[in-house]
């Protein structure tokens, strides 16, 4: 039994997304669709009557204003010749269709099963122009799904197609018995055909550990097969994948550095730098007594003191290889993924107070032939924005900030960070809330959504590079809604204090999350028939490692289950007792009371081999270019304004929400027409107070190409200065106040481990991660600034046959910073006509990778370099300044120098500037404008409060003249009109940026 | 020993009588915020009635259904905006179902109780979703009386979701308490589904006739608007809110409850700067204070 139901607008009713895919089909693929119109399919398996549907469809779907309902028969129209219909996929998340069925219980109150799917919902589009089958397919597959998740229908309209994409599969949960008795070349070829991502060294060792007689013993009396199963050997794939362990940041790395002559082993780059860097910060806090450092790198995300009521807790993430593949789908699974960490961590249940992302993509003007299984960045940037909008929107999480950097080394992979903080009391029912404690003997819950075979393979797949013969079950769909209902769910029970502990099931699933809970007890015993299925007929090894999306794992003690089962009834929230903590050392996974798994924790988390590197340094030969003498400074600076890396974002950004929750102070955009683009968000943390939180990152990844140290470094600067210019105060150890700073720390690179065919410049590659890791230790232990999180992407490459696109080494730095009051912050546009406008900070001869030079497609050499003593004393003077309340406007140089931040906090007010660069010395024009160097700022002030601000910066501000309501910018150098135009200019530049053509680059 | 400052055990109970008593002649009043299901905005509503001088509970939509609350202990029922049940099968359109089908413990409907809630003159908000939900509830406009859906609320004609400030002018005829001494104010957008259509001419001319298009996009100096970004969805009227014709019924898409403080404003440096008395509070929450005390103001003249 089966019924149909389609919904269409109404004739008088404007089809605005029919209108959008018909603009976007011209501009993007040239298809002239004619007029389009949408809707939607609802198939119904339930058993139900013809009464019933009608009651269904007329109460439950339609719209009665805007909708035509059309029931198991469907709308005609001779003016519509062709039509796509895309359906998802078998297994392919579908919430509308749980969402159907959730009302139609409400409407006809009847019992039935709504979780798992018994309605499918489709999208159909009609189109006037009668299309040819191979537009019909480019339509379908570039605009309106992605072909590894959907299923398209396409042709001549005649009326409805049916198609169901109900999952199917064999009944088969036998265990395989996997023998290990191989040569190496089998061995490695096992690993391959298994999706395993283990090396040859890692299988010899598990091999070894199976061969081992001490081994053999406890099989054989569990009545274990001597050789591994399945699920074992895809359990230690998972935990040892790079995803999860960290193999090359915890390998032996033998450093040359053939620039100074300098030889040395490092023994893990996240012991050596990372780590060590945040423990000298730690001893230096708790020496002085103010240790708010609470949690460092051994939970979800790392926790830092707020005050004695509350903690910060948060962090920030990647998710680039889904969202390659599928831009929207690993979008959205990147944020809901890295919404959990905070959740997951500790007791669990964090209320979630902001998002920020940071994205990088080829240009969306690429032109080079894409590549097989690559798609055009334009998409992909799309897709991404979307999933971004739809994981914080309808979590009700606001989008604080971001950036996104073009370059088409990002073409094929893109870098998707996620970043996302939230607060939780400091105590949880007479507890610490970030201790997370375990015994032997409590439960373990599994809460959210059911799993099915999406997401199979999701730690071992992100660390291989991604070829067209990527697995269709790499791909996921996020439910946000799912996400929230637990998010809410978790924090009411926290407080009732029915939850002990929680952590999150991200890349390697239950096997992951239960895996790591269990090295807390020492040990867990699973019993996988009791894990809730999408569908049926999972073979125990899928259950165990399936990423199945919007799950949490539970510790839970005998005493609180059944109140806890008795909330989440209420609150319409599955849980599931799938088996118990404990401390025999072993995890153990059974299936129907047969084991499945039997792994010594120990050989789990510790076995995994030591990985050997070898880096190599040598100092590219790079000089400064010539340009031509006789710029026109109007040009120059226009096409600066609308180029890539420095134009608006504004169409992306508004479509984040950036104020739910109603605590962001300081917006992306602010000004008196919501043009200003700011340094740093900055929020309140609650209603009845005024303290707060600034959010930056810092992200330069052009200035690799030079020095990665220097890059590295910068980006730390950059994240610094962003938040010095809202108004931060630099942290000391000696501050009583918790005035905690926080960063994650995010690497990118390509594949950096040597091989003589495959990666022949693979020793310079790592030895540029080492470079970027002595920057962060440096930067670091200097500020007193510590990292509480992070994580390491280490095979950012898309391959196609010969053709390999790598990402460029890249480092994004997340910093969040305590404010005290954020009535007191400063944002970056002008504030009044005649005000003073000053350069705090010191230019250098430093165009190297800058944008400027980028407008000729030149490189250069003089790369900005960080010079931290300098950098400390303008910020505390900027920091001075600020309690005084001398600043009405700051804004960070960065990227095109002082001419775009100029520019920006000019018509970010609505005005605009006159202004003079005589004060200047020993530079070249160029350099003054365009250079990129570190740690200043473009600031004004009120005329009558000149000297006390002169008498604070002395030699480390410049003046450069007043703002101005005239219709031009103007800057001089002595008597030299360099630049005179129209504000409104320059900002339509900055406007179109990413809509127009692009710029010409030759100039 | 009583140290100075303390009031030691008989002071703490005189105390106690004084609030109590205190309490009983100023009875605060009560406002429901309602959550669940994906709302997303309960904390900033439930704060502005807090800011506002009244007493804010959040509860979940099925503690009502489970009877654990009833709204009839409240005096003013709030629905904030957010993404039930993820805006499938139209925003607000899933959540409005249920309260208008779905049994509740008690055998009644949500709606069936709230029919009652309104007869004894009490008040109800929805802001964005909440909106949504009124609408397809047929709460609003009701201008009928028999809560049949005469408008929708659907996509922007951008097709996009969007969040930005646009300014609001009041109708001058509307005469709901909630938007007393209103002219014009700005506000956050925040929505993809924010475009009034309403059924057809003859409903529209009631809605106008009966002034129960309560706010209007429009420009900074308050002329109404059709033109993008001003209006930032397309809306029939250009309407951004709706009463009913007893004027205890408010649903808008802006948010007011996101400007509550002057931090909110995106362009509080230059205001602060042009007048640094301004006021920290923000413009959004007049509304809230509005029908606090129009209800404070109803219970003294009803006590006297």
């Amino acid at each position: 039994m089966k019924n149909q139901i389609q919904l269409v607008l109404k004739e008088k009713i404007r089809d605005v997304q029919g209108e959008k895919i018909r603009l976007s089909a011209a501009d993007f693929l040239g298809i002239a669709t004619g007029k389009v119109k949408t809707g939607k399919i609802f198939n119904i398996r339930y058993d139900l009557s013809r009464k019933e549907i009608e009651k269904f469809t007329n109460l439950g779907l339609k719209d009665e204003i805007i909708h035509d309902s059309y029931i198991n028969s469907f709308y005609q129209n001779p003016g519509f010749r062709s039509f796509v219909q895309v359906a998802k996929m078998p297994g392919v998340t579908d919430d509308e269709g749980i969402s159907a069925q959730k009302t139609l219980i409400d409407i006809l109150d009847l019992d039935l099963d709504v979780t798992t799917q018994h309605i499918y919902t489709e999208d159909i589009y009609l189109f006037e122009n009668e299309l040819s089958d191979p537009e019909l397919k480019e339509l379908a597959e570039q605009q309106l799904g992605n072909k590894l998740i959907h299923h398209f229908e396409y042709g001549k309209y005649k009326g409805m197609v049916d198609y169901i994409p109900e999952v199917k599969i064999a009944y088969d949960n036998s265990v395989k018995i996997i023998s290990l008795e191989l040569e190496d070349e089998k061995l490695l070829k096992l690993s391959k055909d298994m999706l395993l991502s283990l090396n040859l060294e890692e299988m010899l060792v598990i091999k070894a550990h199976f061969a081992d007689k001490k081994v053999q013993k406890y099989r054989a009396e569990k009545c274990l097969s001597a050789e591994p199963t399945d699920c074992e050997l895809e359990i230690l794939a998972q935990t040892w994948s790079e995803h999860c362990k960290h193999k090359e940041f915890s390998a032996i790395i033998k450093y040359i550095n053939k620039e100074t002559g300098e030889e040395k082993t490092i023994d893990s780059l996240f012991k050596t730098y990372i780590r060590r860097s945040t423990e000298i910060i730690r001893e230096r806090l708790k020496k002085a007594g103010n240790n708010w450092l609470l949690k460092i790198f051994t939970d979800n995300a790392g926790v830092v003191k707020i005050d004695d009521e509350s903690v910060f807790v948060w962090k920030v993430e990647t998710h680039n290889s889904p969202s390659a593949i599928d831009p929207y789908g690993g979008a959205i699974t990147g944020i809901l993924g890295n919404n959990r960490d905070p959740l997951g961590t500790g007791i669990g249940g964090a209320k979630l107070l902001f998002n920020t992302n940071v994205l990088c993509f080829g240009s969306p003007f690429y032109a080079k032939k894409l590549l097989p299984g690559q798609l055009h960045p334009r998409r992909i940037m799309e897709g991404v924005r979307h999933g971004i909008e739809d994981g914080g929107n309808k979590s009700g999480i606001p989008t604080v900030n971001g950036s996104i950097i073009f370059d088409d080394r990002y073409s094929g992979k893109p870098l998707v960070y996620c970043g996302t903080g939230g607060v939780m009391p400091y105590t949880l029912n007479d507890m610490n809330s970030w201790l997370k404690p375990i015994d032997a003997g409590d439960l373990i819950i599994m809460a959210g959504g059911r799993v099915g075979k999406d997401g199979i393979h999701g730690a071992t797949f992100s660390s291989a590079e991604i070829d067209e013969n990527s697995p269709q079950s790499a791909v996921q769909i996020g439910s946000p809604i799912t996400q929230k209902l637990l998010g809410d769910f978790m924090q009411e029970a926290v407080k009732k204090g029915l939850i002990k502990s929680s952590t999150d099931n991200g890349a390697g699933g239950l096997s992951s999350s239960v895996g790591e809970l269990a090295t807390i007890s020492g040990g867990a015993i699973v019993n996988l028939e009791k894990v809730p299925l999408k569908y049926a007929n999972l073979k125990p090894w899928e259950i165990f490692i399936s990423e199945s999306q919007e799950r949490m794992t539970f510790v839970v003690t005998k005493d609180k289950k059944g109140e806890l089962y008795q909330l989440a009834n209420m609150r319409e929230i599955e849980l599931s007792d799938i088996g118990v903590f404990t401390d025999d050392g072993f995890i153990d996974v059974r299936f129907e009371n047969k084991s499945v798994a039997y792994l010594d924790m120990e050989f789990l988390h510790e076995g995994v081999p030591r990985k050997y590197m070898e880096a190599v340094w040598e100092k590219p030969e790079l000089c400064e270019p010539e340009l031509p003498a006789d710029l026109d400074y109007n040009d120059v600076l226009t096409k600066l304004m609308g180029s890539l890396n420095i134009c608006s974002r504004e169409n992306v950004i508004r479509q984040y929400d950036h104020e739910v929750k109603g605590k962001t102070t300081i917006k992306p955009l602010m000004g008196p027409n919501g043009k200003a683009p700011q340094d740093a968000a900055v929020m309140r943390l609650n209603f009845n107070g005024f303290t707060g939180v600034a959010v930056s990152n810092g992200i330069i990844p052009r200035y690799s190409d030079i020095d990665a140290y220097q890059m590295s470094a910068g980006a730390f600067d950059e994240a610094i200065r962003q938040i010095i210019a809202v108004g931060g105060k630099l942290t000391d150890p000696e501050d009583t106040s918790n005035r905690f700073w926080t960063v994650n720390d995010n690497f990118c690179v390509p594949d950096s481990l040597y091989d003589p065919v495959e990666n022949p410049d693979g020793k310079l590659k790592l030895a540029k991660l080492v470079q970027m890791n002595q920057a962060l230790f440096d930067m670091s232990t200097f500020y007193n600034i510590p990292m509480t999180s992070g994580k390491d992407s280490m095979k950012n490459d898309f391959k196609a046959g010969d053709i390999k696109i790598s990402v460029p080494p890249t480092i994004l730095y997340s910093m969040v910073a305590k404010l005290d009051d954020i009535r007191k912050t400063v944002t970056s546009d002008f504030k009044a006509d005649g005000d003073l406008i000053y350069q705090i900070g010191k230019t250098y001869d430093e165009l190297g990778a800058s944008e400027f030079y980028r407008l000729f497609d030149e490189l250069g050499a003089n790369v900005p370099k960080v010079r931290k003593e300098d950098s400390k004393r303008i910020y505390d003077k900027v920091i001075e300044a600020n309690q005084q309340n001398l600043i009405e406007s700051n804004h960070d140089i960065s990227d095109g120098g002082l001419a775009v931040a100029l520019t920006e906090s000019a018509f970010g007010g609505g005005f605009s500037a006159e202004t003079n660069l005589e004060k200047f010395e020993n530079l070249t024009l160029n350099a003054i404008l365009f250079a990129e160097s570190h740690s200043r700022f473009v600031c004004s002030i009120k005329p009558e409060i000149q000297k006390e601000f002169e008498k604070i910066f002395g030699e480390d501000a410049k003046f450069l003249g007043k703002v101005t309501s005239n219709q031009c910018l103007i800057v001089k150098s002595k008597n030299e009109e360099l630049i005179d135009i129209e504000v409104d200019k320059l900002k339509q530049s900055w406007e179109g940026g990413l809509e127009n053509s692009p710029p010409n680059l030759s100039l | 020993m009583t140290k100075r400052g303390e009031l030691g055990e008989a002071g703490s109970f005189c105390l106690f009588l004084f609030v109590a008593k205190k309490k009983e002649i100023m009875k605060k009043v009560k406002a429901l915020v309602i959550t669940g299901f994906g709302i997303n905005c309960e904390e900033e509503m439930a704060a502005a009635y807090k800011l506002a001088g009244a007493e804010a509970e959040i509860y979940h939509l099925n503690d009502i259904f489970n009877g654990i609350t009833s709204i009839h202990d409240f005096d003013i029922l709030n629905f904030p905006g957010g993404f039930s049940f993820g805006d499938d099968l139209g925003s607000g359109k899933v959540l409005a179902n249920k309260m208008k089908y779905k049994k509740m413990d008690s055998g009644k409907t949500l709606l069936e109780e709230i029919k009652i809630f309104l007869k004894n003159g009490k008040f109800i908000l929805g802001i964005c979703n909440g909106f949504q939900f009124l609408v397809k509830m047929g709460l609003l406009p009701n201008n009928k009386g028999n809560f049949d859906q005469e408008v929708t609320l659907t996509r922007n004609n951008s097709a996009k979701y969007e969040d930005r400030w646009i300014f609001l002018k009041k109708n001058p005829n509307c005469k709901t308490p909630f938007l007393k001494d209103i002219d014009v104010i700005p506000c956050p957008v925040r929505h993809g589904e924010g475009k009034l259509i309403i059924k057809d001419e003859a409903t529209k001319a009631v809605v106008k006739k009966q002034n129960l298009n309560a706010f209007s996009y429009c420009d900074a100096e308050g002329n109404i608007t059709s033109k993008y970004s001003l209006n930032p969805n397309g809306a029939d009227l250009d309407c951004a809110a709706l009463t009913d014709p007893s004027g205890q019924v408010l649903g808008m898409m802006p948010h007011p409850e996101a400007f509550l403080s002057l931090y909110n404003h995106p362009n509080w440096g230059q205001l602060k700067r042009q007048n640094p008395n301004i006021s920290e509070d923000g413009d959004g929450l007049k509304i809230f204070k509005n029908i606090v005390e129009y209800i404070n103001r109803q219970e003294r003249e009803g006590a006297k």
